[in-house]
């Protein structure tokens, strides 16, 4: 993305996501077209990683558990217009920019330790 | 049949309207002046020749300069020719061609050069695997193994594959979406790769074999 030209056809980064860390548990709110319908499914769990950068392929990964313990990912673009809402509920305290460790872990040891003094 | 000759600038993503990413190369098209029409009777065949990229006068010969003075046109780099089954109607030398001749949605050929590997082995070439990596083998690893059978025929059957010049040669690419179309910027994308590096020449028309 060094040419002019090429950063002026850039798309524009889905203003609906606020800025995200590792580590903050999300609701993603994603619009779904089935056929001629449009629903809203909302996925919820902890940002494991976040790739790509400022470059319009960037993608956000999240990880939830679900029924009998099996372990869910979805990847979400940063830069699609299919992301409807992201709403961060807790935002966690961590050490490293992936958070794959997560995947080895279950139950109480997947926690992870709230951020309770913000820095912005 | 429509042609634009252009300098690809590189690679990116787009969103089409349903937020699904669309993998686009960004070429600067045009503008372009028509400098020949030939027809049939003066020329044998059908065709208008265009020409791309301003160049100061000094940088071509004079029998260059006088072949595109005739047609009102400027100083051009890259002269390249359209085919036509008729004889064109309406087009005058000197006429200039944008990026707009080409809307969003429409299927192209890109025809350029491709990036020049030099004398490359069979493995990169022609996709061989090479001979095994371990049990004892010396100077196997990425040899093309044999070339064929021995006293009968006698000879290597032509068009074996084998060790050679790779790339740097012309490439068309059927069928590209044109994904998006900026006359005032001179700017097409088409979706999919496109043949050659960046700001490398590029030669695009319509589809010749689009369904």
């Amino acid at each position: 993305m060094t040419n002019a030209l090429m950063a002026s056809l850039k798309p524009e980064r889905n203003p609906n996501i606020p800025d995200l860390q590792p580590g903050d548990t999300v609701r993603v709110h994603q619009r779904i077209k089935e056929g001629r319908n449009e629903r809203i499914q909302v996925f919820q769990g902890v940002v494991i990683a976040m790739r790509g950068g400022n470059e319009p392929g960037a993608t956000f990964t999240v990880r939830r558990t679900g029924a009998h313990g099996v372990g869910v990912e979805r990847i979400f673009p940063f830069y699609s217009k299919n992301v409807e809402k992201v709403e961060v509920l807790r935002k966690a305290k961590v050490r490293r920019a992936k958070l794959y460790y997560l995947r080895e872990r279950q139950g109480k040891a997947a926690r992870l330790k709230e951020k309770r003094f913000l820095s912005v | 049949m429509k042609g634009i000759i252009g300098k690809k600038v590189g690679m990116t993503q787009l969103f089409d309207e349903n937020g699904a990413v669309v993998p686009v190369t960004v070429v600067e098209a045009g503008p372009c002046y028509v400098v020949q029409v030939k027809t049939e009777e003066t020329d044998g065949y059908n065709a208008i020749q265009i020409g791309y990229m301003e160049v100061p006068e000094r940088k071509l010969t004079k029998g260059q300069l006088g072949h595109l003075r005739k047609a009102g046109a400027p100083p051009l780099r890259y002269l390249r020719e359209i085919r036509l089954p008729e004889p064109p109607e309406g087009v005058q030398p000197g006429d200039v061609i944008k990026a707009d001749v080409f809307e969003e949605g429409q299927l192209v050929d890109v025809i350029g050069t491709s990036k020049g590997r030099g004398f490359a082995g069979v493995v990169k070439r022609h996709g061989f695997r090479g001979g095994p990596k371990t049990h004892g083998q010396s100077d196997r690893h990425r040899a093309p193994g044999s070339r064929g059978a021995g006293t009968t025929p006698g000879h290597t059957f032509p068009g074996t594959k084998g060790a050679g010049q790779m790339g740097n040669k012309r490439v068309t690419v059927q069928n590209l979406k044109v994904a998006l179309v900026d006359a005032e910027r001179n700017l097409i994308a088409v979706k999919g790769a496109v043949p050659g590096p960046r700001n490398g020449i590029v030669f695009i028309q319509s589809a010749k074999k689009a369904r």
